[in-house]
């Protein structure tokens, strides 16, 4: 049960946020022109990380919006927070 | 009344309140301040229960939570009784009831005690290798078997009636453990400013120093006892200071989340607990936490070691200093270490018979001196190889040890014991530490695995940190707690301790036998009866893995998870195995750290308070009105309206035919209801529906079918242009907080460029909506002010209105193919509409029907409902859907999808109709469909989603996904059900009135 920093909110408990999977897979601006293989990449394949991973989070028992956060995924350590559309600000 | 062993005097139990109990039928008597283990050996009772396998008589071998013998059932048979209760950590209270368990047909004489005699045929993984075959006879006889002579005690057959609760709390500092170490940080973290809560398992604060009143120990020239005891008053009325007995840790989460669970009325009697909470479990978040939850003593793994009377050295002497009760006359302390002269100091002191046996060569400690000038005999290298006794130790047999100590030579000598006291040395309690993710180092000298990197601001100090002597226990723990608090002084700066212990010990997990290990008895795990042979045997069949061991021989999965002897089990497998102790690892400390009962877990939230009910504001109605209500998601729905006697079917029927024939009324207010404004709301909804919205006219209404990504239908509904920038969407009852979850998502991830505001609006409408031929007439009597014809007010439209002086919107939209109209409310006005609209329909014998006739009466047009006749395989081609979905828009969520490989596959499961071959048969919803049954494997087509017998068409009706259905209309295909085969023809789903002619009817 870790803690989130909302950036709109500041800290509330994990059970408020639901995770929404990797972050910064953007969604293609013309699928039409997008093969099988380029679409089913988009739509399915996703990274699984033991270590740092860049992941959306919605605040759904809050503020009701979507940020990114770092997180360690093997120990739960949050190691950024910041809005949608900002750029992350670790590497 | 027998003999009492009660001996001496002590300030720990109040003598002027005694209390009686029962133990297995018969009474006892013992003191307000007894834990019910203290009471029983005041009375010379050892033996309280048989082994797990072999029926062995077990008696009380600790003092606390790490017991594996003394588990009993509390509170005789009624709603009260619990099982796997630990009698050294029950308190004693008046009229307490408890038995033995795993025995019968008592603790005295056990059948099962047989177990014992063939014990050489039931080896480690016995019931693995000898129950796994045949296979049917584990249901019917191995396994009933085994559980009625597996004594895991009762549980009650009535629900609980006591009362639990949770409770948050919020601390600067959470000390776990009210020991001397946990006292001193406390005092410093409270007096430092911070908000501090300390958690105790015991009744009262103090440790085991509270009771060691030795002239050896000393700090500041004070008695160590008196010294603490002194401390222990000053945290009394300090103001930001909670302590919590009676109160242990159960889980250490990550980011400092601990559940600790208090016992507020376990040491009551029934009578003083009357509507008293039971336990309460405290959520805790703490900015810092320091552990201080101390160590249990191990015992010494020998021939036939299990015997009732055989304890660890520290319970004995807690036994004698705080209980003051003897636990035998005639005792023998048998040690690897020091700490065990404390015991034989104290019982010496009592004028109690007491001998040492030490595996060590020699100790010259100023503690061990002073034993010797006691008077007390000590057989420095030597083993115990053999015990005699069955209820309870009689004798011992000792040998000396070889140099070495893998040997045993000389001649047995014969001792006469009645209680045989075992230290071989401390194990660090970690479990805590382990669970918050804390990963452990392991110290060679005297073989203990120690907290080394903790993933959380914690620290730990005391004995669980490895410091045993009390010198090292508060100097270190002074010097941790400043840097961990960042203090520079402290009021125990610069104490004078006294302590006579030095730190040498002898270490031999397996002691040696003159006996080959085959022939004795070497317990590891008390109460799962796992020996050294059984390890031994399991490294034999190839298991090398700690984890893999432990379940292989189950040492450590009893209710105790082997606290005793996990770290014994883990050195014979590394000497087996030839590898060094620390590179195993440890087996992983899962929580709780003591079991919980259900009540704690749950707290409040039983019955009705399991989960959220969502009520409709017509709810009471529905109940003056006897309606019957299904769960739908947290709503409870009005189901169906029985009239009379009428059967669920009966009242269907007729609530359908009259919806067709005249006039129903359904409570609609639980559909999901969203707000959408803004100057690009039009461009959203062509984005997340598959059809188009632009030209959609203000005041029009329009269906659309919303699809995930992956072109998989998601959600419906009908959404409204209530003006140029404004729409309500309505979705499915259970879909509403996952749609707009997921519209957020792409606004404001995907889409942040869009000018749109999305409110959930569900909870602030109730909707009523009316249909059938008479509607219309309704309608018109409630807004005369409105005209319904079908130029001003056509079908798909929307009005404004106002019922006596409350706004209201009223679409003309219909999910059961008639001529219908939703009226939307204010939800306040909600039940008032609904009692308007039934006066109102009185002369048309409008009919409120329920969930169960708006599936009958939508199946029959072949309106599919997302979730039943869709499971997210299926694409709107597949629902033969094809007209929703936009060719001309460029894009719209899930469209790209629409073209895959896969997705356009021609042989999908596709949406169909059903039509018995026999009219009166009525499908199984669920039931497969199959083309050839005699062909074997019999190949599966599909499955039927909806099915009911329709009053209108008076026939049986279905619709089913089936592979390739759409090419297979007219076909015949096959239900096999248990007892029968049902014939069906493929139809198409539309069952009733084709032509929409009833929409303007
Ligand atoms: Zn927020």
């Amino acid at each position: 049960m870790f803690i989130i920093n909302c950036p709109f909110c500041g800290e509330r408990d994990q059970s408020e946020f639901s995770a929404g999977g990797e972050a910064h897979i953007i969604r293609p601006k013309q699928p039409t022109e997008l093969s099988d293989d380029e679409w089913a990449d988009f739509l399915f394949m996703r990274k699984n990380i033991k270590g740092i991973q860049f992941e959306r989070w919605y605040h759904a028992h809050g503020c009701r919006k979507w940020f990114n956060v770092v997180r360690d995924t093997s120990n739960d350590k949050i190691h950024a927070v910041y809005k949608m559309g900002e750029k992350p600000p670790i590497k | 009344m027998s003999e009492s062993f009660r001996s001496s005097e002590t300030k720990f139990l109040e003598k002027t309140i005694r209390i009686s109990f029962k133990f297995n039928g018969k009474t006892f008597y013992g003191y307000k301040g007894d834990t019910l283990a203290s009471a029983l050996l005041s009375n010379g009772i050892h033996l309280v229960g048989r082994s797990f396998k072999y029926h062995r008589p077990r008696g009380i071998m600790t003092c606390g939570s790490e017991e594996p013998n003394a588990i009993v059932q509390i509170g005789g048979n009624g709603v009260f009784t619990e099982p796997n209760v630990r009698a050294t950590e029950q308190e004693l209270y008046e009229g307490l009831e408890a038995t033995s368990q795993n025995c019968w047909p008592s603790v005295e004489f056990d059948i099962g005690g047989i177990n014992n005699l063939i014990s050489p045929v039931i080896p480690a993984g016995f019931y693995y290798k000898t129950f796994m075959w045949p296979k049917k006879f584990w249901y019917s006889l191995y396994e009933p078997a085994i559980r009625k002579s597996a004594g895991l005690g009762k549980s009650p057959t009535q629900p609980d009636p006591e009362l639990y609760e949770h409770k948050y709390i919020h601390c600067d500092v959470l000390v776990v453990g009210g020991g001397i170490s946990g006292v001193i940080a406390a005092n410093i973290s409270a007096d430092n400013g911070n908000n501090t809560l300390l958690i105790n398992d015991k009744s009262s604060l103090g440790g085991s120093t509270i009771y060691q009143d030795d002239q050896n120990y000393k700090i500041n020239e004070k008695i160590s006892s008196d010294w603490l005891n002194n401390e222990i008053n000053n945290l009394k009325n300090k103001e930001n200071l909670t302590i919590l007995n009676r109160t242990s840790l159960a889980a250490y989460h990550s980011y400092n989340f601990l559940l600790a669970r208090e016992n507020i009325s376990d040491h009551k009697s029934l009578n003083e607990r009357s509507n008293q909470l039971r336990q309460r479990l405290w959520k805790i978040r703490a900015k810092k936490v320091i552990l201080a939850t101390g160590a249990i003593e191990r015992p010494l793994i020998f021939n036939n070691n299990d015997r009732p009377g055989v304890m660890l050295a520290s319970s004995v002497k807690k036994y004698i200093d705080h209980y003051g009760v003897r636990c035998g006359n005639k005792n023998v302390i048998f040690t690897n270490n020091d700490t065990s002269y404390e015991t034989a100091l104290s019982l010496n002191k009592k004028g109690l018979n007491v001998s040492v046996i030490d595996i060590r060569k020699n100790s010259s400690s100023k503690l061990v001196q002073s034993v010797k000038k006691n008077g007390i005999k000590i057989y420095w290298n030597h083993t115990v190889v053999d015990t005699k006794g069955y209820r309870k130790i009689k004798s011992i047999q000792i040998m000396q040890l070889s140099d070495d100590g893998s040997n045993v030579t000389g001649k047995k000598i014969n001792l006469d014991c009645d209680c045989l006291s075992l230290s071989g040395g401390w194990t660090p309690m970690v479990h805590l530490f382990t669970q918050s993710g804390g990963k452990l180092k392991f110290r060679d000298e005297d073989q203990v695995f120690l907290p080394n990197t903790a993933m959380s601001d914690q620290i730990s100090i005391g004995s669980c940190n490895g410091d045993f002597e009390l010198d090292d226990v508060v100097n270190n723990t002074i010097t941790s707690i400043k840097k961990f608090l960042d203090i520079t002084s402290t009021s125990f700066d610069n104490l004078n301790i006294h302590c006579p212990k030095q730190k040498e010990n002898r270490n031999i997990w397996l002691l040696p036998n003159d006996k080959p290990l085959g022939k004795t008895k070497p317990f590891l795990d008390f109460q799962n009866d796992s020996t050294a042979k059984d390890i031994k045997l399991a490294m034999r069949e190839g298991f090398r893995s700690i984890e893999h061991v432990k379940r292989y021989t189950t040492t450590g999965m009893g209710t105790d998870q082997g606290k005793l002897a996990n770290m014994h089990a883990l050195g014979i497998i590394s000497e087996a195995a030839g590898v060094k102790m620390g590179s195993l690892g440890t087996t992983t400390f899962r929580p709780p750290y003591t079991p919980l009962t259900f009540g704690t877990i749950v707290g409040r939230g039983v019955g009705t308070f399991f989960d959220i009910t969502r009520k409709t504001p017509m709810h009471e109605w529905h109940v003056e009105n006897k309606a019957e209500f299904e769960n739908v998601g947290q709503w409870k729905r009005a189901w169906f309206y029985p009239k009379g006697n009428e059967n669920m079917h009966q009242a269907v029927q007729r609530e359908s035919k009259t919806a067709r024939e005249s006039a129903g009324i359904l409570d609609a207010s639980t559909l999901g209801k969203i707000d959408i404004k803004g100057t690009d709301a039009s461009e959203f909804l062509n984005r997340v529906y598959t059809n188009a919205w632009s030209k959609l006219g203000i005041g029009k209404c329009r269906y659309g079918l919303m699809l995930n990504e992956d072109g998989m239908v998601y959600d419906d509904g009908v959404t409204t242009r209530l003006g140029e920038n404004h729409y309500i969407m309505t979705t499915t009852t259970g879909g509403a907080a996952n749609v707009l979850s997921k519209l957020e998502d792409y606004l404001q991830t995907e889409w942040p460029e869009l000018d749109v505001w999305l409110t959930s609006v569900t909870d602030q409408y109730a909707t009523a909506s009316i249909c059938g031929p008479n509607s219309k007439n309704i309608l018109k009597k409630l807004f005369p002010s409105i005209e319904f014809n079908d130029e001003n007010f056509p079908h798909m439209s929307f009005k404004n209105a106002k019922l006596d002086n409350v706004d209201c919107r009223i679409m003309r939209i219909s999910f059961t193919g008639e001529h219908s109209y939703e009226i939307n409310i204010d939800s306040k006005y909600g039940k008032s509409l609904w009692e308007k609209c039934m006066e109102t329909g009185k002369e048309y014998n409008i009919t409120p029907y329920g969930t169960e006739t708006m599936h009958l009466l939508r199946a029959e047009k072949g309106f599919i409902i997302v979730g039943q006749d869709t499971d997210g395989t299926m694409t709107p081609i597949d629902l033969q859907m094809d007209w929703i979905v936009s060719k001309k828009k460029y894009d719209f969520i899930g469209k790209r999808s629409l073209y895959r490989s896969d997705t356009m596959r021609e042989d999908r499961k596709q949406l169909v109709g059903l039509i018995t071959d026999d009219p009166n048969e009525v499908l199984e919803e669920g039931a497969q469909i199959v083309r050839d049954v005699k062909k074997k494997p019999i190949e599966m087509l599909g499955h039927v989603t909806s099915s009911y017998f329709s009053p209108n068409l008076n026939k049986s009706i279905a619709l089913a996904v089936v592979r390739n259905g759409k090419k297979l209309k007219g076909n015949k295909l096959y239900v096999p059900m248990k007892n029968k085969t049902i014939n069906v023809t493929v139809s198409d789903y539309i069952f009733y009135d084709k032509e929409n002619k009833r929409l303007n009817a």
